[in-house]
């Protein structure tokens, strides 16, 4: 791999320990994917934030690198905690686990890293353009980044990030070189999608047949933003891919895929029911994963509006997005109703296991780690559904 | 004295007992950080430790949070001395690093058939070789 002067003199070591240790990492994993050069990035995400993840391992490890000067150069931003960082106690998080959280974010704030906890960034102001290389981990965070805002990203892993964010650069292979982008597989969805469940069951379908191919999709032309991010989380959990193209949004060749897939609606309800488990009673309900826009929470504090839950309700949010949320007043409906906010955490990274046994969520993703993770039953529905069983404790 | 030749993942040198798994190793969920015994049910090496030996195994998998199970490994003492994997992947290879363990891959001849556990072995990841030494 071909380095500059300057690159060189940052594994040498000239400009420290921390940017050295980095600078090694990079200079390692551009060798296995056969980069010939680093690019320079100008954004990173995180992940590896979750101190349930981390353990004392991952934090003994953050601390010694703030501890040795590591700065981030870009703008860089977290992926979920494992708790709300003010608000743990509400959501029953102990003692001992807030403390450790708390000095695995210390850490990220001494390298200058901005403490914004989300797996939406885009939704809060680490926003790259198109064209843009960055380093992003979290995996529907990259998926949307390379799909939807045209920015060139792999899905590193915690460490890899954060070597990108202290030397600004990372390797250059894959997502990052235009060729390895084209799309697979034209898939034709020959289905009306309508909310947000659907979405996520087309990840989940769509994932399962092709894996990590990118697919170029046709008929979901005009989809929002909350539909985008639900079908981001669903199809690289699902399948893996870090890419995929749509017509309005990043495909503009002459030429489709010649391999064809068609998606029918069956399929999307074959889908919904594989993620649905047969069981009546529902004792957690969470929204939002992807983190809720501030438009979900609108429509969430709309539906709750004089009405109490009766189960434990999280709404996981950036919050930045909780913020505004309180600001214009939806914030205050969804805690009338008892109803909690989730921030800078979510159902996938707190530690919830044995807490609950039914999950009930708008999210095909979030079923994936209710199952895998934590060993819940699962429900998938429209926010009116989880709302209801919010209040109820009963899936209808 | 035989010499078979590698790529440097991780510089440094080491020398130990090898210890063969033909099977990957997920470093997240599947080895306890604080003994280096192997804890994932049904692997081939479940309930051995890797502490002080030349670990060689295909390669990692499982979550990227493996490499700072490596990292507390060594912090503890109960970090394998080197690594041979037939193929890195980023886990090892960013866990080796932070945790300056000598590791090398791709080496002209396949490890896992070439090497028994229970041999002596060097890894001089910065001239990436490895040495059979008894």
């Amino acid at each position: 791999m071909h380095l500059t002067n300057q690159e060189e003199k940052m594994l040498a070591g000239e400009a420290g320990f921390a940017v050295q240790k980095s600078m090694q990492i990079l200079t390692a994993l551009g060798e296995i994917f056969g980069a010939d050069k680093m690019i320079p990035i100008s954004s990173v995400q995180v992940a590896g934030v979750s101190y349930y993840n981390l353990g004392d391992a991952g934090l003994e490890y953050l601390e010694n690198l703030a501890g040795k000067g590591a700065k981030a150069r870009v703008k860089t931003t977290l992926n979920p905690a494992g708790m709300d960082l003010e608000n743990w106690r509400e959501l029953g998080i102990d003692e001992e686990f807030a403390g450790k959280q708390e000095r695995v974010i210390r850490a990220f704030m001494k390298m200058g890293v901005t403490p914004s906890c989300t797996c939406t960034p885009y939704l809060v102001g680490n926003e790259p353009g198109r064209g843009d290389h960055i380093a992003w981990s979290e995996s529907s965070a990259v998926t949307y980044a390379n799909s939807i805002l045209g920015a060139l990203t792999n899905r590193e892993g915690g460490p890899s990030a954060l070597a990108a964010a202290i030397t600004g650069r990372t390797p250059c292979y894959g997502m990052h070189i235009e060729e390895n982008r084209k799309p697979q597989v034209h898939v034709k969805v020959d289905a009306k999608l309508a909310a947000v469940p659907d979405f996520g069951a087309l990840g989940y379908v769509v994932g399962k047949k092709i894996g990590p191919k990118i697919p170029l999709f046709e008929g979901i032309e005009g989809a929002h933003v909350e539909q985008l991010k639900s079908l981001c989380a669903s199809i690289a959990t699902y399948g893996g891919t870090a890419l995929f193209h749509t017509h309005d949004a990043t495909y503009h060749q002459e030429e489709a895929p010649t391999e064809v897939l068609t998606i029918t609606r069956a399929d999307i309800e074959g889908a919904l029911r594989a993620l649905n488990d047969e069981t009546a009673e529902v004792d957690f309900v969470a929204l939002g994963c992807p983190h809720c826009t501030l438009d979900e929470i609108k429509t969430i504090a709309g539906l709750l509006e004089g009405r109490k839950v009766t189960r434990e309700f999280w709404i996981c949010t950036a919050r930045q997005t909780m913020k505004e949320a309180e600001k214009i007043g939806y914030a205050q409906k969804v805690r009338a109703a008892g109803a909690k906010f989730a921030c800078d955490t979510c159902m996938a990274v707190a530690p919830l296991k044995g807490r609950f046994s039914v999950l009930a969520t708008d999210s095909a993703k979030a079923c994936y780690y209710g199952r895998g993770t934590n060993d819940f039953k699962t429900h998938i529905g429209s926010v009116e559904e989880c709302v209801n069983a919010a209040v109820t404790g009963k899936w209808s | 004295m035989e010499l078979v030749r590698g790529r440097k993942i991780s510089g440094g040198t080491a020398e130990g007992l090898a210890l063969v798994s033909h099977e990957a190793i997920s470093f997240f969920g599947g080895v306890n950080p604080d003994t280096g015994v192997i804890t994932e049910k049904g692997h081939e090496l479940e309930g051995t430790t890797m502490k002080d030996r030349v670990l060689v195994f295909p390669n990692g998998k499982g979550s990227t949070v493996g490499s700072y199970t490596l990292y507390r490994m060594k912090r503890n003492g109960v970090a394998p001395r080197a690594i041979i994997n037939v193929e890195c992947e980023p886990i090892v290879a960013v866990g080796a690093i932070i945790s300056e363990i000598p590791t090398v891959d791709r080496l002209e001849r396949d490890p896992l058939t070439l090497f028994q556990s229970g041999r002596r072995l060097k890894v001089d990841a910065d001239r990436s070789v490895v040495e059979v030494s008894d």
